[in-house]
């Protein structure tokens, strides 16, 4: 991270490395920027979505060097050089993910607000832990909040999900 | 929602940060895992001019077991990194069940342990079963270390004794002979809620009578305090449901609980006598509560 010449006091922009979904982006952030803003607003990856901003909701979580985090809780300077994952990034060669496959399947998509964020905690948790139990499941997205309150569709997916990815597919 | 302007600096060293927070006199945060502070921003709670990150620091974020010095803890672990630790899990599994019992993954997967302490927010969890297993804190500064007891960390809410060029860098819990240790919470929810009461005992009982013990009470004062009149009606006793009962009702009496959204002081000084008879069992590995502890 260093500081790009010619600017000065608080509107100093910084030149950051990122690497979301397997790409490289060097952008110019300022000091106050979160990553959830440069997501959406400098690299047009809408869908990380901005619900609470305090880091209660997980509509904003993206995958930090493979684990879930609160991209509204994060500064983009302090993730300067690590790997970001978003949902963008889940699908491979136009087709879908398991996870994503299941959500489909089990009419866990609902609304569609908390999906993205859902979908990445499942994915998290199926790869630290490929049989979770259902408390397990509840608990991996205990932090993606849903407001259509539909919470028994999307954990029918992660544990299909698992099962799933169990037989290969 | 969008962060004020604020200066950045993320300096290589500890000494160049303390530098850098004395030279800013007070204008100036630490910023580990932010889960705390940039929430504390974003609400228009706190505006300060610079933030001073610690993430270019190396270390500062070890578990490791130091003979002759006892469980010493990076101030920059994170929750998660409590959560997993097989030292933290062999030693004092109480402290990992305590982080696994804190927010949700994602915030746990940020959050740091010495973030949870230097906020010094009076319901937080790690405190009290810090406390209760007579932790000690390690702060640099721009002339050098000092260690203090825990126990005397903590001056108000959210207020400490923490200098503003001073950054807490480890947390030591020295070798004891517990025989257990535990930490229960109540919160509105399963996930994510603070907790309106908390209560940590450890415990030492040589052959049949209690040689030792701690409880610290979290939420229902200024800062976690310990229940010293329940302490000593526990010393040089055989532990019996009535002396239980006696032992809860004493700390109910020593806390000083507020009313607010969560609880009402009656309520919480009532949840402080039962959670303390819980915690106790649970050190004690007596059945009957395990269950309902945290996870």
């Amino acid at each position: 991270m260093e500081c790009i010449e010619n600017n000065t006091g608080r509107d100093k922009r910084y030149a950051i490395q990122l690497i979301v979904n397997g790409d490289s982006y060097n952008i110019a952030v300022k000091a106050n920027t979160l990553l959830v803003n440069v997501l959406r607003d400098q690299l047009n990856l809408t869908g990380t979505k901005k619900g609470c901003e305090l880091g209660n909701c997980g509509s904003c979580t993206v995958l930090l060097d493979g684990e879930p985090v609160d991209s509204c809780l994060i500064l983009a300077i302090e993730a300067d050089g690590h790997e970001i994952i978003t949902v963008e990034g889940v699908a491979k060669n136009s087709q879908l993910d398991t996870v994503q496959q299941a959500f489909i399947d089990n009419a866990a998509v609902q609304c569609g607000f908390c999906t993205p964020g859902m979908i990445l905690s499942a994915k998290a948790l199926l790869t630290r832990n490929p049989h979770p139990t259902e408390t397990e499941v509840r608990e991996a997205i205990a932090g993606n909040f849903c407001r259509c309150t539909g919470y028994v569709n999307i954990v029918k997916a992660v544990l299909a999900a698992a099962v799933t990815k169990d037989r290969g597919a | 929602m969008y962060l004020p302007d604020f200066d950045y600096y993320a300096p290589a060293t500890l000494k160049e940060a303390c530098f850098n927070l004395a030279r800013l006199d007070g204008d100036a945060k630490v910023l580990a895992g932010g889960t705390d502070l940039l929430p504390h921003m974003k609400n228009e709670v706190i505006a300060p001019k610079a933030l001073v990150s610690l993430k270019e620091i190396q270390g500062m974020q070890e578990i490791t077991y130091v003979p002759g010095r006892g469980v010493v803890i990076g101030a920059k672990a994170t929750h998660n990194a409590l959560v997993r630790s097989q030292v933290l899990r062999d030693r004092y599994p109480s402290i990992s069940e305590t982080a696994h019992s804190m927010a949700n993954y994602q915030i746990r997967n940020r959050g740091t342990i010495g973030g949870n302490i230097v906020s010094a927010v009076p319901s937080a969890d790690l405190p009290p079963i810090l406390m209760a297993l007579d932790a000690s804190v390690v702060m640099a500064g721009p002339h050098g270390t000092r260690t203090i007891p825990l126990e005397q960390f903590f001056v108000g809410p959210r207020c400490s004794v923490i200098a503003c060029d001073e950054i807490l860098t480890d947390i030591v819990i020295p070798d004891q002979a517990a025989t257990g240790s535990a930490y229960f919470k109540f919160g509105l929810r399963r996930s994510g809620a603070l907790a309106v009461v908390g209560v940590a005992a450890s415990i030492v009982v040589n052959e049949t009578r209690v040689a030792q013990a701690h409880v610290v009470l979290g939420a229902v004062a200024p800062t976690p305090v310990r229940a010293f009149k329940a302490e000593q009606l526990l010393i040089g006793n055989s532990v019996t449901e009535a002396l239980l009962e006696e032992v809860g009702r004493a700390a109910a009496d020593e806390c000083k609980p507020i009313s607010d959204i969560r609880g009402s002081e009656e309520y919480r000084r009532d949840m402080v006598r039962v959670f303390t008879k819980r915690a106790l069992r649970k050190a004690l590995h007596l059945p009957g509560e395990q269950k309902r502890g945290v996870k």
